[in-house]
């Protein structure tokens, strides 16, 4: 297998006209790692994904992979996989004629074919004109394409658009066994819920901009967590919490504690002998943040460092 | 390397839908019913074994050859619209995208479409020839000319036959990346070899000086190439048409300025 790669976007741009679909877009997607490419709808994630694959070409600034542009690459379909839309078939054609075509071109053996089509749950219908196939099958052979050269880098375009539940958790799944065996998965989607359980790391982009890029659970800032809790004796729970060196707001709801959290908050409260009777997580809910960076009232830094520090090292 | 990759990748997309069998069955049951359709009236005309009917007569040696220049005359639309669709199906079914990713040099996956062209456009002109040799030459046997299959300019005549119908594919996939539509590139291109050129070719043989510039359509080039065909009968042919050679430099130079303008504008375009 190839290993994976690391994907890195310089100052990206793309102007159509007097509209900049893509904004001097910096950013770096590691291998091993699940990465997911949010944001709204019209943000720019298709443009910016179709520079990347040499199908687009920047207005300025350069997407690599391992260090090379797309089109430099030596052999594009055993270095980079891509599914970009469930539409790109002819009818009239086999899905293993489908693969026959393309593994024809990028100098794969033909016995890739029925491999693949394996592994995508499609080896039973590889004789059937993709005409006939449903929206779910159509994806599977998008990704059986993507595969075929066994690449270190897979890049997908909102992959599960129009699949059902069953669909949808066996690609997650798919994915995620890919960036285990080292791989570099870039995915893109418009839906929180949908990278929020299935990514490592995030890119959010909103207008052609990249408005946070880091790991998962940072993209609520912990100093924005509060553990919210409360007692009979207010006061001496205070007390308890300043001892033990965390100081605490008055709230309706009752103490609000910032930087511990609710297992260390009880403990403190055990020790001191005092009976709790409330002990919750308070913060910004994910979504609450994602929208707020997408609509620009919240700025995260790592919009503006470009490339993360622990990346960096 | 890579080019032959692509080239052998263009071949598999052809003969993995059914249009070319499709196409090829047409072809050979038009030219070739044709062929020998025209093949039997004109050798009854020429032995008068239809007296009474009003039938050119006096054709002698140039028979044959009429009859089996119609795989130019006739046929050349077939390998035009399979060059076309050679280009214009990857727009239709968005199938640029997998394509530009197994092969990101737009000209090197421009350049493998013409190689694999060439091939289409000898397994479609081999057919063409042999459809219009097959029906017409047994016609003309029946009816009593000779079909001269003996001689050498025949055989010369049919392989520049081929090279005019291989021509007309690289004709048809310049054609392609400037008109992606793939209805408007049939449409037009049955319009214009079916109707704006028979009419224009015809209609120089009767305004002075126009034959000079008809002789350079497309048509009129192939034909050249070919050496003879029934618009050269029907009085519409140019009085003096292209040497052979210059004929096929002709349409060569048609597929060749298409292509180029098409790779500018179009192929080299993003792909959204």
């Amino acid at each position: 297998m190839t290993s994976g790669q690391v994907v890195e976007f310089s100052a990206v741009t793309k102007r159509f006209g007097p509209v900049s679909a893509v904004d001097a877009l910096s950013g770096r997607v590691e291998p091993g790692t699940v990465t997911g490419f949010l944001g709204p709808n019209g943000a720019g994630k298709t443009t910016t994904l179709r520079i990347l694959l040499g199908l687009v070409s920047a207005t300025s600034g350069s997407a690599t992979i391992g260090g090379q542009r797309y089109r430099d690459l030596r052999h594009p379909l055993q270095t980079v996989g891509a599914v970009l839309e469930a539409s790109s078939f002819h009818p009239g054609r086999s899905a293993a004629a489908h693969l026959r075509v393309y593994a024809h071109a990028a100098g794969i053996p033909a016995s890739r074919v029925d491999e693949t089509l394996g592994l995508v749950g499609l080896g039973d219908v590889a004789g059937r004109k993709v005409g006939g196939f449903s929206l779910g099958m159509r994806q599977r052979l998008g990704l059986a394409y993507a595969l075929l050269g066994d690449p270190g880098v897979l890049v997908l375009d909102e992959p599960t658009n129009g699949l059902d539940p069953e669909g949808i958790r066996w690609i997650r799944r798919f994915l995620r066994d890919l960036a285990q065996e080292g791989r570099t998965v870039l995915v893109s989607s418009h839906l929180l819920a949908e990278v929020q359980q299935s990514v490592d790391a995030l890119m959010i982009i909103t207008r052609g901009r990249l408005v946070y890029q880091g790991g998962i659970d940072t993209v609520v800032p912990p100093d924005e967590i509060a553990t919210v809790v409360d007692a009979d004796d207010r006061p001496a729970l205070r007390a308890a919490l300043a001892a033990a060196g965390y100081p605490s707001d008055e709230r309706r709801t009752g103490l609000a504690v910032r930087g511990a959290d609710a297992a260390t908050v009880g403990r403190i409260a055990a020790a001191a002998g005092i009976a709790l009777t409330a002990l919750q997580r308070k913060g910004p809910a994910f979504e609450e943040v994602f929208l707020e960076l997408v609509s620009g009232t919240r700025v995260h830094p790592s919009a503006t460092a470009g490339v993360p520090e622990e990346a960096a090292s | 390397m890579s080019l032959l990759n692509a080239t052998r990748s263009e071949l598999t997309k052809q003969f993995s839908t059914s249009v070319w069998w499709i196409l090829l069955i047409v072809l050979v049951l038009y030219i070739g019913g044709t062929a020998g359709g025209m093949g039997a009236i004109l050798a009854a005309g020429e032995t008068g074994t239809l007296a009474g009917a009003s039938l050119p007569a006096g054709l002698g040696e140039r028979l044959p050859s009429l009859v089996y220049g119609l795989a130019t005359a006739m046929g050349y639309v077939f390998p035009l619209v399979i060059g076309s669709l050679l280009v214009t199906g990857e727009y239709r079914h968005k199938t640029l995208t997998p394509t530009f990713l197994a092969t990101p040099r737009r000209g090197v996956a421009l350049t493998a479409k013409m190689l694999a062209g060439v091939v289409m456009g000898l397994v479609f002109g081999l057919a063409a020839v042999g459809s219009t040799v097959a029906a017409g030459g047994a016609m003309l046997a029946v009816f009593g000319v000779d079909p001269q299959l003996g001689r050498a300019e025949t055989w010369a005549f049919v392989a520049r036959m081929v090279l005019a119908l291989i021509l007309w594919v690289l004709v048809g996939i310049a054609l392609g990346t400037l008109i992606r539509n793939q209805i408007a590139a049939v449409v037009g291109i049955l319009a214009f070899t079916q109707f704006v050129e028979p009419i224009a070719r015809v209609g120089a043989g009767l305004v002075d000086g126009l034959s000079d510039v008809v002789r350079f359509l497309p048509g009129a080039a192939s034909d050249a190439l070919a050496g003879d065909s029934i618009y050269a009968v029907m009085g519409g042919g140019p009085a003096e048409p292209l040497e052979w050679w210059a004929g096929g430099l002709v349409l060569a130079g048609y597929a060749v300025v298409f292509a180029l303008i098409g790779y500018a504008v179009s192929w080299r375009r993003d792909v959204v």
